[in-house]
């Protein structure tokens, strides 16, 4: 019965090669370094979960962002769980995407024919950077405040441009509820949808491409 | 493995590999579903008395009509509902008393008391009410709700008995 199901929707949707390609690739050699991409692609489930968890209780507005994390932590069954994963996640990925890039920088995976997975995943590391700027104003606390007036002060310090670009940025000139909304907006729809299509090239590239194999002694 | 006491390995990591991960579902699964319904689990029914007004100052005979605000705190925000009501005193005895609430059977309006018609009207939908909360016209199907639980105290202070949700 099942098996039959199973051969039905098999022919139609090719699980069995998608099974192959994605799961029952060749790998060059185990090693651990290789893992660290599918950390990153779990961290970035992990997040962005919690953070839909998050988001029941959440309210982006200058009055209620903090009280509405206070009461996550303290009035909500598991909240601070959940919170707790989020927040160390956060760091968490930003730590794995980065050794990940240097195991790549480190066994030259970067060359022909791979050019093109290193640029996205350079991409996807400054989207990983946003993610992470715009996620620590969310708390509306005193730290989130001042680390996005200065972030934002550092971005309007480019020249001729700086003020505009500090502008758009708060939504403004003030550090104000335009930038708390702006900022929410990014972290949950604009980054995590550039996240979620650039990680799809990514794969779609590693799938193709295959995983590289580590240099030897001769190289 | 009809017939026999012993597993194969491969039955074994079957076993093995789903009890473990039904315990890492359950571990991951009961934490989340409690994240979400928690605020329907919060212990409701807070229970005040509630003063209303001196007793002399109420008329025998004439709708006395009363309302207060209660404030509650539903997650991060206060939230004021606002209760009324009307007081009737049929004799001067302390005991004979009713309280009607002045929302509307129907769909919560507030009523008023219309002294030449004699009754309570809804402005919503034109129901009305006679001065024992019994519906004689409009669309309320039961009469008005009845604060059943009062009480005088020493002061001659009349207090109304509510729960809240």
């Amino acid at each position: 019965m099942w098996k039959k199901l199973y051969t039905w929707l098999d022919e139609r949707l090719g699980l069995n090669d998608i099974y192959k390609a994605t799961l029952d690739r060749p790998e060059p050699r185990g090693n651990w370094w290789n893992t660290l991409g599918s950390a990153s692609l779990f961290l970035f489930v992990l997040q962005g979960i919690t953070g839909i968890f998050l988001s029941v209780y959440y309210t982006p507005s200058p009055d209620h962002a903090y009280d509405s994390i206070q009461y996550i932590m303290t009035g909500v069954s598991f909240g601070w769980l959940i919170r707790g994963i989020h927040h160390w996640g956060a760091s968490l990925m930003v730590l794995v995407v980065f050794i990940h890039m240097l195991r790549v920088f480190v066994t030259a995976s970067y060359k022909y024919p791979r050019e093109l997975t290193w640029l996205i995943g350079v991409g996807l590391l400054l989207v990983t950077l946003f993610m992470g700027f715009t996620g620590y104003l969310l708390p509306w606390n005193q730290k989130a405040f001042w680390a996005t007036t200065v972030g934002t002060q550092i971005a309007g310090s480019v020249p001729f441009i700086g003020d505009f670009i500090l502008k758009v940025l708060r939504g403004g000139s003030a550090l104000s509820a335009l930038t708390l909304q702006r900022f929410f907006a990014a972290h949950i729809w604009i980054l995590p949808a550039m996240l979620a299509g650039l990680i799809g090239v990514h794969l779609f590239l590693i799938i193709k491409h295959g995983e590289s194999q580590f240099p030897d002694k001769e190289d | 493995m009809a017939g026999s006491h012993n597993i194969n390995r491969r039955d074994f990591v079957k076993l093995t590999s789903a009890a473990v991960g039904t315990v890492i579902g359950a571990a991951i699964g009961l934490p989340a579903i409690g994240y979400l319904i928690s605020p329907a689990l919060r212990a409701g029914g807070k229970d005040a008395w509630v003063p209303i007004g001196k007793l002399e100052n109420i008329p025998i005979g004439e709708p006395y009509a009363f309302s207060f605000t209660r404030t509650q705190v539903n997650g991060w925000e206060r939230t004021a509902t606002s209760y009324g009501g009307f007081v009737i005193r049929k004799a001067e005895k302390p005991d004979d008393i009713v309280i009607l609430s002045s929302r509307c059977t129907h769909l919560s309006c507030q009523v008023n008391w219309h002294p030449d018609s004699k009754s309570f009207v809804c402005p919503c939908h034109d129901a009305s009410f006679d001065i024992n909360g019994e519906v004689l016209a409009g669309p309320p199907p039961k009469p008005l709700d009845v604060y059943t639980e009062f009480k005088v105290d020493e002061a001659g202070q009349l207090l109304i008995h509510i729960k809240e949700g």
